[in-house]
């Protein structure tokens, strides 16, 4: 049953990365292994006002080696960082959207904050100089979609397209979301996520949210499953992903890195307490029974036809505060028994990139699958007492058998998400 | 300044909205179509906002759709310019 749903399952045929800790699929996943952070002092603007000065900023970007000129004026970072993971993501699946029949290839990606430092610069001029000193290109720029509509315009992906707005839980909705394009006939669907808000006005955003660790030292910033876990660092960018229907990739001899067997999502009912940040967040100790993160993994589960027993590694949503560490644990041991799947996190190595976490968690497990290796979780040496994982920390774990994988993630607001990942059928 | 020359329309829009690849603003764009030198019609709006600000004048917006050319855009701005009173 499993078998001919991994078949069938559509493929994802290439992966774009612009991570904190590497600009990159190569430069990211290298640094992964090595268990190299990418968390550090913000240098994006002055921090020094702040409570929090930490960040996962994508480094060495220069965004006319991956922007033509026409683009420089009307898009903010967080489309830039977009449109360079895309080119990659596509480069790497040797796809040339050309060779498509029109309206064959869409765009699904999940966003949260739109152009945030685009939207700042634009309110600046507004409120300093007046309305005629707003640019016309605002109209676009700032908005969720604009990742989507700019990745669509570049490579002429003129079919079904769309943008998800589920936070944390986004990379992995439109995934799914693709993987309905591609049941409806698509050919090869862009999606994935980015975000990136790593400005003064997107500050005051994040700061407001709660939820973020003071802690200044990066080593000691976030650390998922901890006794120590003092909340999140926030970080910018994430992975576009290029899917296509598994036949069709095969047709064509693309490598497949694996496929999307299944998706689950669930949403926190009321006094849930997820609405102050990831499952818990600054509100902390509102503990109940409405985070349904299990739930979305169950349904993910189902879908692909498999059972816990088929799952061989977790990335978990890890919110590095200590109630929504304890609850992923509980629903995890709760799912698979206390420690009994590795789990990992390696956005332990970026902080939370709003949408461009899940995205990039997902790339994470396909290079896993890929290359037989379980990322380490970096800062956290040990679980605490409370959480009953098997986690992976200090280096790689290799030696294992790595055919299927669930990734898990919450979004702020109540998004429970979960895709089961499997390698290419033989 | 009373007269918008080619030299400084083709500056302001390049820091406006970019220069498209394969396209040479220096080189005979006086007839060429906006979309033939890779320009939409909000590329031109923002590059009118900067004129507008630069020279202190509001352009009538039923007049773009004829200054579908560089000469054409010189020519309304112009126009413009040249019915303000003196200064």
């Amino acid at each position: 049953m499993s078998t001919a749903a991994t078949a069938t399952a559509p493929a994802v045929t290439g992966i774009g990365v612009a991570a904190p800790n590497g600009l990159g699929l190569k430069a990211w996943w290298a640094a992964v292994l090595r268990g190299e952070s990418g968390i550090r002092p913000l240098t994006r603007f002055d921090a020094s006002p702040y409570p929090v000065r930490l960040a996962g900023e994508v480094p060495g970007f220069v965004d006319e080696e991956h922007v033509p000129s026409r683009l420089l004026q009307q898009t903010d970072r967080v489309t830039r960082l977009s449109l360079a993971a895309a080119k990659e993501a596509l480069d790497d699946a040797g796809a040339d959207p050309a060779d498509l029949p029109d309206y064959a290839a869409g765009v699904v990606t999940a966003n949260s904050a739109g152009g945030f430092e685009f939207g700042q610069r634009e309110l600046e001029a507004l409120w300093s100089r007046g309305g005629r000193h707003v640019s016309a290109y605002q109209s676009f720029a700032w908005f969720y979609a604009v990742n989507s509509g700019q990745i669509s315009i570049r490579h002429g992906l003129r079919g079904a397209s769309g943008v998800i707005v589920t936070e944390q839980a986004g990379g992995l909705d439109a995934t799914a979301h693709a993987r309905r394009q591609i049941r409806k006939g698509a050919h090869l669907v862009i999606t994935g996520g980015i975000d990136s808000s790593l400005c003064p006005w997107g500050w005051a955003a994040h700061l407001a949210g709660g939820g973020l660790s003071t802690e200044p030292d990066p080593a000691r910033a976030y650390l998922p499953f901890d006794r120590d876990a003092s909340g999140y660092v926030v970080g910018e960018g994430g992975a576009h992903l290029v899917l296509e229907d598994a036949a069709r990739a095969r047709e064509r001899g693309a490598r497949a890195y694996g496929v999307i067997a299944g998706h689950g999502a669930a949403f926190d009912g009321p006094g849930s307490g997820s609405a102050g940040g990831p499952a818990g967040g600054a509100s902390g100790g509102a503990v109940s029974s409405g985070c349904r993160l299990g739930a979305a993994a169950e349904a993910a589960l189902a879908d692909a036809g498999i059972g816990p027993g088929d799952v061989d590694v977790v990335f978990a949503d890890a919110a590095g505060e200590r109630t929504a560490d304890r609850r992923e644990a509980e629903a995890l041991a709760e799912l698979f028994g206390p420690r009994a799947v590795p789990v990992t996190a390696p956005k332990s190595m970026t902080g939370r990139l709003a949408a461009g976490g899940s995205a990039l968690d997902l790339a994470a497990a396909l290079m896993a699958l890929h290359e037989q290796v379980v990322p380490p979780t970096t800062g956290t040496s040990a679980p605490a007492d409370d959480c009953p994982v098997d986690l992976v920390t200090g280096a790689p774990r290799t030696g294992l058998r790595l055919r299927t994988a669930l990734v898990l993630a919450r979004g702020r607001g109540g998004f429970n998400s979960a895709v089961v990942v499997r390698a290419p059928a033989a | 300044m009373n007269r918008l020359e080619l030299s400084s329309l083709t500056r302001i829009l390049r820091e406006c909205a970019g220069e498209e690849e394969g396209v040479d603003l220096d080189g005979d764009v006086l007839d060429q179509y906006w979309f033939e030198l890779g320009y939409d019609s909000l590329a031109v709006l923002q590059t009118t906002g900067y004129i507008e600000r630069e020279f202190g004048i509001v352009l009538d917006g039923e007049d773009f759709d004829e200054a579908d050319t560089p000469r054409r855009y010189l020519d309304m701005v112009n126009r413009v310019l040249s019915e303000r009173a003196p200064v």
